[in-house]
């Protein structure tokens, strides 16, 4: 159990996939216009990365190892293509406004990564927790850098006006070069307390 | 036996008396003609600009240095010379908070990110301007003179508009535009100052002016030849970018070949923007584009060390 609980801190604090492992650039840079993108795309990656972590750790014993790229592309794409309908369905506001990068999921390194460095080597039930945990930091992530770009860009939160009718929204936040900006900070800070944390321990 | 003489001490050998707060000072007595010109056709607005542009940058500085705990360097006039230069380079409309944002904006983002004085890749004051004008394009490209809506020349001549300020009038700075790139005569003023003090050397501003009148000249407007060129010059921010921030110490080039290089490329790109690009105006696009092939130009333009082999 312990091992479990250790997967899920793991994935959001200790090596969480964007602000320590700093992978899967092209979705935190791309979709985070707002925080309900953010957490659109985090949550379909993670259903992504739990469906695959399970099924690459059943297959690990299986599953020659040169050709085990293309098995979990294969794997990966599955599941892709499942929570991509399931999108479709469900939520087709959030499935056009993510628009190409859900099916972009196959190809993010966060997924790939997992399935090589832990899904290939462990058992499926921390395997499923390892998912969950860097699926979840993963959301955070994204959630976090939306929100940011969201209320300075657009006044907005999870689409409710926050700030005041006054204040004149800084456009820049909102497009590319504000992902930039906001990733980049926050991780300057994030950096700095960790350095701080390591210097006294 | 004689007695030694000589003093044996470690480098640097050569000093020169040139200090950082010299040649600030000497930048921002540079800028005072092409400020005061704005205050004179803008009026008090502009002023009022200048002043809270110039006070967050200072202030940001302080503030930063001091939260980070190294030593305020405020008194180097570094950071004032990017607040008046930020504020030459904003509408005289502008709302109070627009040089507040860009100045923190310069300051932080722009220099102390990387390290501060000499430390930054880009210019400060221009990475403000750009990201004030991508954030607020209304309140940064409306522009007024004698409290009339108007347009600046660069954006009349690219609708093709058939009455154009007079050339007097554009010398002069009685036209449209950013509160320190109107009037040409005081920025000329300042610039032959910087020169004759050796601030900066003629280079830079000399190939970027000179490239963007040739191929201004040759493409044209309306086709090759064309006759307007020299009215061109002295529009939009060309005067003001290729002389006081084209020659930015730690963002542009240190070899000399570098440095014409460096010209060429704004000038380059100012003329395709100019005359192809959406915007009327591209000086400071151009600008920032070439800081960020510093580097690259500086790699390639290192002089060969004494007895090095050509490879």
């Amino acid at each position: 159990m312990k091992v479990l609980a250790e997967r899920i801190k793991n994935g959001i604090i200790l090596e969480n996939p964007t602000f320590v492992q700093v992978i899967g650039m092209c979705p935190t840079l791309a979709v985070t216009t707002g925080a309900k993108n953010g957490i659109g795309m985090g949550l379909a990656t993670t259903a992504v990365l739990v469906g695959s972590n399970v099924f690459i750790s059943l297959l690990r014993k299986f599953i020659p190892s040169k050709i085990r790229i293309p098995a979990y592309v294969v794997i990966i794409a599955s599941f892709v293509t499942l929570i991509e309908f399931l999108m479709q369905g469900f939520v087709p506001a959030l499935y056009k406004q993510l628009g190409l990068f859900i099916p972009l999921i196959v190809v993010n390194c966060i997924i790939l990564a997992r399935a090589e460095a832990y899904a290939s080597k462990n058992n499926i039930l921390s395997s499923l927790f390892d998912g969950l945990g860097m699926g979840l930091g993963f959301t955070l992530a994204l959630t976090i850098i939306g929100s940011i770009r969201e209320i300075l860009g657009a006044g907005q939160l999870f689409g409710f006006q926050i700030m005041p009718s006054s204040y004149q929204p800084a456009i820049i936040m909102i497009l590319a070069p504000g992902a930039f900006f906001t990733l980049g900070i926050l991780m300057a800070i994030l950096n700095h307390f960790r350095s701080k944390n390591t210097k006294k321990a | 036996m004689s007695v030694n003489k000589y003093t044996v001490s470690s480098s640097p050998h050569i000093r020169s008396k040139d200090t950082v707060q010299g040649i600030m000072g000497d930048v921002f007595i540079a800028l005072l003609p092409a400020a005061i010109a704005g205050v004179w056709f803008f009026r008090f607005s502009a002023l009022f600009i200048i002043l809270i542009s110039i006070a967050s940058c200072v202030g940001a500085e302080a503030i930063w240095q001091k939260l980070t705990k190294q030593k305020v360097t405020i008194n180097d006039f570094s950071a004032a010379v990017t607040g008046l230069l930020l504020a030459l380079n904003l509408p005289p409309t502008v709302p109070f908070w627009i040089p507040i944002v860009g100045g923190v904006f310069a300051i932080i983002v722009a220099k102390q990110f990387f390290g501060g004085l000499g430390q930054n890749f880009i210019n400060p004051a221009l990475a403000a301007r750009v990201f004030l004008l991508t954030s607020w394009t209304p309140q940064m490209t409306s522009w007024t003179l004698d409290g009339v809506t108007t347009a600046t020349p660069l954006a009349l001549l690219k609708e093709g508009a058939l009455q154009l300020p007079s050339f007097t009038d554009v010398f002069l700075g009685n036209i449209g535009g950013c509160i320190g790139e109107t009037s040409a005569i005081a920025l000329l003023i300042g610039a032959a100052y910087l020169l004759y003090r050796r601030v900066i050397s003629i280079r830079i501003p000399a190939t970027f002016i000179g490239t963007v009148f040739i191929l201004t000249w040759l493409i044209g407007r309306d086709g090759m030849f064309y006759s307007n060129a020299i009215y061109e010059i002295f529009t939009g921010g060309l005067i003001l970018g290729a002389f006081f921030m084209a020659t930015d110490y730690s963002s542009s080039p240190v070899t000399e070949k570098g440095q014409y290089i460096m010209g060429l490329g704004c000038g380059i790109i100012t003329v395709v923007i100019r005359l192809f690009g959406g915007l009327p105006e591209g000086v400071s696009y151009a600008i920032l584009i070439m800081n960020l092939a510093v580097p690259l130009i500086e790699r390639y333009t290192m002089p060969k060390r004494f007895g090095e082999v050509k490879q």
